[in-house]
């Protein structure tokens, strides 16, 4: 900053103060309507420079619509927003680009075919001549952003050809790259394994002592704790509170997000479970590719199998060879002691396997079409009155399917894009018990959903299971696990390295070190 | 977003409940196309009522010469809804029109018949195994098969129209009349009423959308994503050669040249129609007004009096204005 000279000016090499100096962004009365639907209603929302600030609420509680005000995407109804002091009226990206607000997306904003600086100076490439692109000297840019950040990656990579943590990195570097003074983070380590997370926890720490602020939306209680000062608690447009996180614990947090004492939905429950129950699915041996090695385990009635593992264990690829995904190279899966022929998730279908899978905007859910579409589409055959789909059928199967998973959604007629990430995670595991499977696998059933609806989807699985279906539940997050499961079944290098029963773990630490292999 | 929460429910009501109005939640750019039509024929109605525009006999031939092209236009509808392109229905019209023809003067019309079907069959089984088992992009193996379909056509007729002498091939297929009604429209409501019940109605329908909708979801529910890519192909195939047989049995002759070009309208038509050009929405209602209304305007810039350049002119004008009004935001 030519302009000003600093007030005091000590030696330039010592860090920014510890005690915030000033409010990087203050949203104050900040309104925003949809058609007739209020949203926000007075919102403030200050950071501290050089402050992580933890910002929660239940799904539709308004914190993504107060994040794409600050970021530029809408326009608040009424309020004013100042950034470093300066009131802003920021109507688009650039402008609060340009002001110093940076985001990274949870479904990453990169280009998987540009390298690595390529897409970090997307759109604002440096120039050569006044013309032309000078890759090199954008290699040579993002390389020191990367030191800044002191991470080690290849700004000449191609982005496809790295793993998910790099993304994140990269999205990071990307608006770091651009004088990004706030950094809005939505749900970082959704994606990330525990050390990857580590990693970006101590780059947090490492950006914080560099003045920059930090806006970190997560519904995991344990990071917010972590990293965090602050902590502000949306509740259907308005602001709750927003307190010091060594002045809060974390059941008051869970209830202002929640709007009531959750009912210990992420406790464990002891399930009755039959003496002798009957093995629903069978799997012997199963390889395929290098990530699934000799896998074999029983799945009984009524029972719930949680899988862990860390990124790369072969979880999830177990999960798509038994729907019928990948192809099996050898082994055999047995349904109620019949093999059953996988080559398709048809089959895996028809034969009771079915997959609610890790990304259910891409997987799981056509998403410009309605609820209704959605759920009737795997049970199409069962509505069929001659050779017509019976809309009449159709509407009632639908409208009780809602009601016994608890979607919230006024008209089952509009696209289920429109949902909740919760709303539409229930809409994926509603839309397959229509047809009465006898497995179902979940891949991370719980991602990007807030507090109140996981204990939901976890009482529902429970209640999956009383009604005796097998369920298959994988998960990076071992609360979770060990919240539902009767058995756990720990996979390493696509192999499974122990199993065990619930009742033996003693604690989430001793899962960790199985899964850590140590 | 949904701002449904689990408040108790209050007794003041200061919120307007959610469905008041039921006029509120209607998506008018849906309906584009219909009043698009109204509008367009009242204009035309208006001013060039008296250049014969409304005479019974005026009507009747601008749905006559869009029932061809609708009959294409009706595959087209489940193509793109699949989110896939067909760029060689006009050349497989073209090519049936030739097999027809021949097989008719050397064979016999049941066989001529059967030969036009089987080059539909034929080009179809080629298009969609190649782009639903190969995984070649449909825009490139049908780019390809309409060269290779026209240069069949004008291979083997050596470039020379190929005269169809049976009467009752010619009456059924395009030159007669069922009492009042053109024998060409009777063609075309049947294979619009079939198409659209089917893509409304059936299992095969929804999961045309879906898998249009999204191809990843769609399979990870169970649908066979590739049979359906596979069968949009071939049922879009089938009915450019049942297009290409009633141009020859409208003109009487099998000719390489007839069809050409159809495959722009007939995706002009399906897309005014209101089927999304990136698959998973889409009515064959819809199709039939957009080629309706191709037809119509074509008809109204003729009586105006417009030369053939202009009218080009003003037709596209009015098509891109269209599609820009049912665009969604």
């Amino acid at each position: 900053m030519p302009s000003e000279p600093m007030p005091s000016d000590p030696t330039p090499t010592e860090p920014m103060p510890s005690a915030p100096t000033g409010l990087a962004v203050e949203m104050r009365g900040i309104y925003k309507s949809f058609d007739t639907t209020s949203v926000l209603r007075d919102v403030g929302f200050e950071v501290a420079k050089g402050e992580v600030h933890a910002l929660a609420g239940g799904n539709g509680a308004g914190k993504s619509t107060l994040m794409k005000i600050l970021q530029g995407v809408y326009t608040a109804d009424q309020g004013e927003i100042l950034i470093d002091g300066q009131p802003v009226t920021h109507s688009s990206i650039f402008e609060a680009k340009a002001a110093g607000i940076g985001m990274v997306f949870q479904e990453f904003s990169l280009i998987p075919t540009l390298t690595v600086a390529q897409n970090i100076y997307l759109g604002h490439e440096p120039l050569r001549g006044g013309r032309f692109i000078n890759d090199r000297e954008a290699r040579r840019l993002a390389g020191e952003v990367f030191k800044i950040m002191e991470v080690d990656i290849d700004p000449g990579a191609v982005l496809g050809d790295l793993s998910t943590a790099y993304w994140q990195l990269t999205e990071i570097a990307k608006a770091l790259a651009q004088n990004a003074q706030v950094l809005i983070m939505d749900e970082p380590t959704a994606s990330l394994a525990k050390h990857e997370t580590e990693s970006l926890f101590q780059l947090v720490e490492r950006l914080k002592a560099q003045g920059i602020s930090i806006v970190y939306i997560s519904h995991r209680m344990d990071e917010v704790y972590r990293i965090a000062d602050r902590i502000t608690i949306l509740r259907d447009g308005r602001r709750l509170f927003t307190k010091r996180l060594t002045e809060v614990t974390p059941a008051q947090i869970v209830e202002g997000i929640v709007g009531k004492a959750v009912e210990g939905g992420l406790e464990y429950k002891k399930r009755a479970r039959a003496d002798s129950p009957t093995a629903l699915l069978e799997v012997r041996n199963l390889q395929s590719g290098t990530r699934v090695n000799d896998v074999s385990f029983t799945l009984h009635e009524g029972e719930i199998l949680g899988l862990a593992g860390l990124m790369g264990s072969g979880r999830t690829e177990l999960a798509r060879v038994l729907f019928g995904i990948d192809p099996l190279d050898s082994g055999e899966v047995l349904v109620r002691g019949t093999k059953v022929d996988l080559s398709s998730p048809r089959d895996a279908s028809e034969h009771g396997i079915v997959l609610v899978p890790e990304d259910r905007r891409r997987q799981g859910l056509v998403l410009d079409h309605s609820v209704r579409d959605n759920l009737l589409l795997p049970v199409l055959g069962k509505l069929k009155r001659g050779p017509f789909v019976s809309d009449r059928a159709g509407r009632s199967l639908a409208d009780q399917l809602i009601e016994r998973f608890q979607v919230k959604v006024a008209n089952p007629g509009r696209p289920v894009r429109l949902l909740s990430g919760g709303n539409q995670q229930k809409v994926v595991i509603a839309k397959w018990l229509g047809t009465d499977p006898d497995v179902l696998i979940m891949d991370e059933p719980t991602a990007g959903v807030d507090i109140g609806t996981k204990s939901e989807i976890l009482e529902t699985i429970r209640r999956l299971a009383d009604t005796g279906k097998g369920v298959i539940v994988i998960s990076s997050e071992l609360p979770e696990l060990l919240a539902v499961s009767d058995r756990v079944l720990v996979l390493r290098g696509g192999a499974i390295d122990s199993q065990l029963e619930r009742t033996d773990i003693p604690n989430e630490e001793s899962l960790q070190l199985a899964v850590q292999g140590v | 977003m949904t701002n449904q929460t689990a408040t108790p429910p209050t007794t003041t009501t200061h919120a307007a409940p959610p469905r008041s109005n039921p006029l509120q939640g209607l998506d008018w750019r849906r309906y584009v196309i219909y009043i698009g039509f109204v509008v367009v024929f009242l204009i035309f109605a208006v001013t060039l009522g008296g250049q014969g525009f409304l005479t019974g006999g005026n009507l009747l031939n601008i749905v006559r010469q869009t029932a061809t092209v609708t009959v294409i236009a009706v595959g087209m509808t489940f193509v793109i809804a699949a989110a896939q392109i067909d760029l060689s229905v006009g050349a497989t019209a073209g090519l049936a029109s030739v097999v027809t023809a021949m097989t008719i003067a050397n064979y016999g019309v049941i066989l001529g018949i059967v030969a036009g079907l089987l080059t539909g069959l034929v080009v179809g089984s080629i298009n969609g195994g190649l782009v639903a088992f190969l995984k070649i992009p449909s825009f490139l193996v049908t780019l390809g098969m309409l060269g290779i379909a026209a240069g069949v056509a004008q291979w083997i007729t050596a470039s020379a129209p190929q005269p169809i002498l049976s009467d009752a091939y010619n009456k059924v297929f395009g030159s007669g009349d069922l009492g009042p009604i053109p024998g060409l429209v009777v063609w075309m409501v049947i294979s619009v009423v079939v198409g659209a019940v089917v893509l409304a109605k059936t299992r095969f329908g929804r999961q045309v959308l879906a898998t249009g909708g999204n191809p990843d979801a769609a399979r990870f529910t169970g649908v066979n994503t590739r049979s359906i890519t596979f069968r949009v192909l071939l049922i879009s195939a089938l009915l450019a050669s049942l297009a290409g047989m009633l141009y020859a049995g409208q003109l009487q002759s099998g000719r390489y040249q007839w069809g050409t070009g159809d495959e722009l309208s007939a995706i002009a038509a399906v897309i005014l129609g209101g089927t999304s050009l990136f698959g998973g929405s889409g009515t064959v209602v819809g199709t039939v007004f957009g080629a309706l209304l191709i037809g119509l305007i074509n008809n109204g810039l003729i009586l105006a009096g417009l030369d053939t350049s202009q009218q080009q002119v003003v037709r596209g004008a009015i098509i891109i204005l269209a599609v820009a009004l049912a665009r969604r935001k």
